[in-house]
């Protein structure tokens, strides 16, 4: 087994980074991987509370690059999942304690035992982002439909391609049907016309993101909610499935269903 | 009444519109580095290498960055009078 190598980044903060981690990780998990996530945000870590795990952590990922502890004892596994496991970030130090190659060190060691390994990237272009992309086989840029964050997801998607870690794929999170029905959102196919690359999947703006994070346990553990349905879908197309986008955009009216009917035919 | 402005195409754009145009102008922006007054200097050098050899109409110029998928091209459209008088 060697492991496939994820980074998810974003450039801008706040677009939803660590809850994609989250969810993706769990999902891949419950599918049967393999799993760990590390959380490369350094000082200010997050993916452990978004997994529901922060009580569990005794040594984290600073403590394994510096030799405090070993990498297995640095692993949470996960409370749900046999098979998911968490390297939390340190909270009380700053990014520089970590290098790239350090990375691609802890990458390298975990590769044998694991079929994906899920690297949440901290925001920035600085040293942390290099931290996280260092080790990748394949990133994955987070944004949403505002003018801020696809700014960003375009200048990051510049320096991945320098990096030579491209082409990379991309998630649009935060979708909200009823705005790009009044014309006062950005939709999937404008992100896509802008920013030029591959779509990997496409997440609503969901309530039950939020209740899932407050009770810290992934929305893709819940069944019934779009946005577990669309993390689901993402982590099975990066197991190389094809599965069609959900219908965000369109609405069900009965004028929609009858174009529908009429292209089908 | 709204719903009929935008079916004659008439009224605002929406601001999905405005959003997308001002991310395409930031972005060639952004991508190439050059800011409208370094934009300006090539333009300016442009016209005086091409204006040695033929005589150009400066009015009629038009020089514009534009974006297709990732790639992004510099289109200069220099109508040219004439030959240069020796």
């Amino acid at each position: 087994m060697s492991a496939v190598v994820i980074t998810i980044t974003s450039g801008k903060g706040g677009v939803g980074k660590t809850t994609t981690t989250a969810n993706l990780s769990t999902a891949l998990a419950a599918q049967g991987k393999k799993v760990v996530a590390i959380d490369a945000d350094i000082g200010l870590r997050n993916l452990d509370v978004v997994m529901g795990l922060e009580n569990r952590i005794v040594y984290d990922l600073v403590d394994v690059v510096e030799g405090t502890c070993r990498l297995r004892q640095a692993m949470i596994k996960d409370k749900r999942l046999e098979e998911l496991y968490l390297i939390p970030a340190a909270q009380s130090r700053d990014k520089t304690a970590v290098t790239p190659g350090d990375m691609i060190e802890v990458c390298n060691q975990l590769r044998p035992d694991f079929d994906f390994i899920l690297i949440d990237s901290p925001a920035g272009i600085e040293q942390g982002f290099k931290n996280a992309v260092a080790p990748a086989d394949k990133v994955v840029i987070v944004t949403t439909p505002e003018v801020s964050a696809v700014r960003d997801a375009d200048r990051i998607i510049g320096l991945i391609e320098a990096e030579e870690k491209g082409p990379a794929d991309l998630i649009v999170n935060r979708l909200r049907l009823d705005m790009i029905k009044r014309g006062d959102m950005l939709n999937t196919d404008d992100v896509m016309d802008i920013l030029a690359i591959n779509l990997i999947g496409i997440v609503p703006d969901d309530e039950a993101i939020i209740v899932s994070t407050n009770k810290g346990r992934p929305v893709v553990m819940e069944n019934g909610t779009l946005s577990g349905q669309a993390y689901r879908n993402i982590a099975r197309r990066l197991t190389g499935e094809e599965v069609p986008f959900l219908n965000l955009e369109e609405g069900n009216s009965f004028i929609k269903r009858l174009t529908k009917l009429f292209k089908a035919s | 009444m709204n719903l009929l402005n935008r079916l004659l195409g008439r009224g605002e754009p929406s601001s999905r519109d405005i959003a997308k145009d001002r991310l395409r102008l930031v972005l060639v922006q952004d991508r190439v580095n050059l800011s409208a007054e370094k934009m300006n200097e090539l333009k300016d050098e442009l016209i005086k290498v091409i204006s040695k050899y033929v005589e150009i109409d400066r009015d009629g110029m038009e020089i514009s960055l534009t974006q297709n998928a990732r790639q992004s091209c510099l289109t200069a459209n220099i109508p040219v009078v004439g030959a240069r008088q020796k």
